[in-house]
């Protein structure tokens, strides 16, 4: 089988109506909103371990997200409130997870890497590099099983293609023509390390050319580049042609944790992002050139996402702790 | 004098099969490389080929015999210039006779087989494969059970491979969600055999073959557990599974707890655990502490066919990830098995299989074969031994095994695995939690030696735990020299 895959640095954005733009800018800004205030109240003590923030990669979760229904079934790693709060989980239920509180859609016994939504097909939350691979690739190997139409969205970072399984996942859903779509978020660092210290093959859509995986590379801090490319993907793999992948050129602003020096990159580099290439601030000058909205209107929007994240952060600090009777509950299930 | 042609071995554990064809008849000559003869067992078929130049002097096993012994003479050579009447010397050893010299065998290749894995030519000198046949008092099992119900109504015979897959099948038949999949567990029928006519009745969308990528398919079988299916993934070996085991133990055995009851992991991964006959540390471990120190999954290992029947059903029935273990060496053993499909045996129950009032014996798998052979000899110095299934490792039974502490007042735990940490180790623990005061002697422990699994027939057969150690130990903790 020729290799199918194609290099694509722009996708045509297709165009989107004031409603769902302005949805985007929504999302898009309560995920960043969100995540900033999870990093104060880390910094307050108030969220424990580790704590990996999405700030920067906003418009990959929202474009992809856009793409599918709400049957198709999400699976990604530990960076992860990004994409539960895109796929319509309730930020109180997130942001009460992170201060381990039993208000928290694990009850408290997960934390910011273990999070579950059976109602909004949400699989988790997955704390070891590459493992989410499989298990993405085992619901859409369910989705064909029960032939019920639906895809399965799988998220990796570029530190994870690295890793055996997700080639034998690759290799599998080829083999079996899985619906499955894997998302690289190439945000240029695995932890610290570059792209370029660890991946002999820097092109990451090609990593599937080995399977005849047909796959492309995405402008991931472009909402519209991406949902265009999302659309592509989900059309082919709902066809029953089986996996694709998208690799979305992204970026972090902050560190891979919150205890992260960020030695590895330069300041300017983070600060040249953050000003020219923006998601966020890309979308909003589209939205008053294009006069989706205007000022006010933006400005409703910025207020009306303060008060959902004051409201989750007030929840997060007054949901109790788990009964300590919650230590042995969860562990099997009755038979 | 003569070139005694042996009945050849397929497999490392295989004792007898059938002799199916002669392709070459008495007086016929043969060249080394020629095919003789075609043997089979219920797992597959082979060629004889003749090692030694001759004449095909005489047949002593007629085609179409069913059941004969490996290296029992089938045909006798004559070389050249030898006379036929040379054929009454050895024609007098006719029969199995396993002994005496062995001037010369078949090579048969050994198929890349069993297995799966490549292996080389049997040795032409070698030994019976050790195996360790039911003993009479385990084929009465079902009927001496004492944990559950007692079960009256009709049995057959069955082997522990037939009982294995009729569970699955009937599961399947069952209920849709139930799934097969592993490395030749479809067209090939099961590596030992053990999914015999699945793929003819489910087709392959519910018997997978899979690549050979225990990582991947180990974890697409936990993302489609997630979503609802109930797959049952067979290992070729469990020593394959440790490629696996992050998936495993971090997604399969954790995420009920990760996700506070939101999510489960219906799930089954089953095959065999630990020692078979001589294939070495890489494919001998036994790993049944492995998983029992893990929240979050259940472990069970069985010894008769009646319980891995019944087990491996509650197994595919059971919400949880359940590791099942089995061994190779029990497949082909035959004990008595409940005709009713709808018999099921609880998970987390022990089972005393022989009532005695002197010592505890634990054990479980394999074992339990030795366990009840230490007890008939045991019996005979006097001492009456109490042995005990564990059936389920974890959840362990421990009520049913302190109770008879309490009665024997002295254990003897054994296990193939290693010592350190094991599950003797963990019985012993709960001995001094539970029955301190019941014991008149210290737990003894009977396992594996504590070195990676040898290959030499006389090492292994020392690394491994014996009816002689069994009795040993039970003596010692009897007080008795």
């Amino acid at each position: 089988m020729a290799a199918t895959a194609k290099r694509k640095t722009k996708s045509t954005p297709k165009t989107a109506d004031s409603g769902q733009l302005l949805k985007y800018y929504h999302d898009m800004l309560l995920i960043r909103r969100f995540e900033e205030k999870a990093g104060q109240l880390y910094g307050m003590g108030l969220i424990g371990g580790f704590c990996h923030l999405y700030i920067g990669q906003e418009a990959v979760v929202v474009g992809m997200q856009a793409a599918i229904t709400e049957n198709d079934t999400v699976i990604t790693s530990y960076r992860d409130h990004g994409h539960m709060l895109a796929c319509g989980m309730d930020p109180k239920g997130v942001m009460a997870e992170l201060t381990g509180r039993r208000g928290g859609y694990s009850k408290g016994k997960g934390g910011s890497m273990h999070m579950f939504s059976r109602e909004r097909n949400f699989f988790g939350g997955h704390g070891i590099v590459g493992a989410q691979v499989p298990i993405g690739t085992g619901l859409a190997f369910a989705h064909r099983y029960l032939e019920n139409g639906n895809v399965c969205l799988t998220y990796l970072g570029d530190g994870a293609v690295n890793q055996g399984q997700v080639h034998e996942s690759f290799n599998m859903a080829a083999l079996w023509k899985l619906p499955v779509i894997y998302v690289i978020e190439n945000n240029k660092y695995g932890m610290g390390t570059s792209v370029a210290r660890s991946s002999a093959q820097q092109d990451l859509y090609r990593h599937g050319q080995a399977y005849g995986i047909p796959g492309e590379q995405v402008d991931g801090m472009d909402v519209l580049a991406v949902n265009a490319a999302g659309d592509k993907a989900v059309a082919h793999v709902r066809a029953g042609k089986g996996p694709y992948i998208l690799e979305m050129l992204t970026y972090r602003y902050r560190g891979h944790s919150m205890s992260d020096p960020a030695k590895y990159r330069t300041k300017e580099e983070v600060s040249k992002m953050r000003q020219e290439h923006d998601p966020i601030d890309t979308l909003r000058k589209h939205l008053l050139e294009g006069q989706h909205s205007d000022e006010a209107g933006l400005k409703n929007i910025d207020r009306e996402i303060r008060e959902v994240i004051s409201a989750a952060t007030e929840f997060a600090q007054n949901s109790p702790e788990p009964d300590p009777s919650e230590l042995y509950t969860d562990v099997l299930a009755e038979a | 004098m003569p070139i005694k042609v042996l009945m050849p071995a397929l497999s490392p554990t295989m004792t007898e099969g059938n002799l199916a064809k002669w392709h070459k008849q008495e007086g016929d000559a043969v060249q080394p490389g020629d095919v003789i003869a075609e043997i089979e067992t219920d797992k597959a078929t082979m060629e004889v080929e003749a090692v030694d130049e001759g004449k095909l002097g005489k047949i002593l096993v007629p085609e179409g015999s069913e059941g004969v012994k490996v290296n029992a003479v089938i045909a006798l050579l004559l070389e050249e210039g030898e006379e036929e009447s040379a054929l009454k010397d050895g024609g007098s050893q006719n029969g199995a006779s396993q002994s005496g010299p062995v001037v010369s065998t078949t090579a048969p290749e050994r198929p890349a087989s069993d297995e799966g894995q490549p292996g080389p030519d049997r040795p032409v000198d070698a030994q019976p494969p050790q195996v360790r046949p039911a003993s009479p008092l385990a084929n009465r099992l079902a009927e001496v059970g004492t944990e559950e119900e007692p079960f009256r109504g009709e049995t057959v015979t069955t082997t522990v491979r037939e009982a294995l897959r009729d569970a699955m099948v009937e599961e399947m038949r069952r209920d849709p969600s139930v799934l097969l999949m592993g490395e030749e567990v479809a067209e090939y029928q099961g590596a030992y055999k053990v999914s015999q006519g699945l793929l003819e009745e489910f087709g392959p969308k519910r018997v997978v073959d899979t690549p050979i990528t225990e990582h991947g398919f180990t974890g697409l079988a936990v993302g489609a557990a997630y979503y609802g299916l109930r797959p049952i993934v067979e290992f070729m070996t469990f020593n394959f599974a440790m490629q696996a085991m992050d998936q495993i133990i971090n997604s399969a055995a954790k995420t009920r707890y990760m996700s506070g009851g939101q999510m489960g992991c219906p799930i089954v991964f089953r095959g065999p655990n630990g020692a078979a006959a001589r294939v070495g540390a890489q494919h001998s471990q036994e790993y049944s502490s492995w998983y029992a120190h893990v929240p979050g999954l259940i472990v069970v290992a069985p010894y008769s066919a009646a319980d891995a029947k019944g087990l491996l059903k509650s197994a595919i029935r059971n919400p949880n990830p359940v590791i099942f273990l089995e061994n190779e060496i029990l497949y082909g053993q035959s004990f008595e098995v409940p005709k009713d499909p709808d018999f099921t045996v609880p998970i987390g129950r022990a089972k005393v299989v022989r009532s005695g009032a002197d010592v505890t014996i634990t054990a479980f798998s394999i074992q339990v074969g030795q366990a009840i052979a230490a007890a008939e000899r045991l019996a005979e110095e006097g001492i009456d031994a109490e042995v005990i299934d564990l059936r389920t490792i974890r959840p362990m039974d421990t009520a049913t095994i302190v109770e008879s502490v309490k009665k024997t007042n002295r254990l003897v735990s054994v296990e193939e695995g290693w010592a350190f940490a094991g599950i003797g180790a963990e019985l012993a623990a709960v001995m001094m939690e539970q029955a301190f005061d019941w014991l008149d002697a210290p737990v003894a422990r009977v396992t594996g030696a504590d070195v990676p699994l040898p290959y030499a027939a006389n090492l292994e057969k020392l690394a491994l735990p014996q009816p002689d150690d069994i009795v040993k130990a039970a003596r010692a903790v009897c007080y008795r020299s």
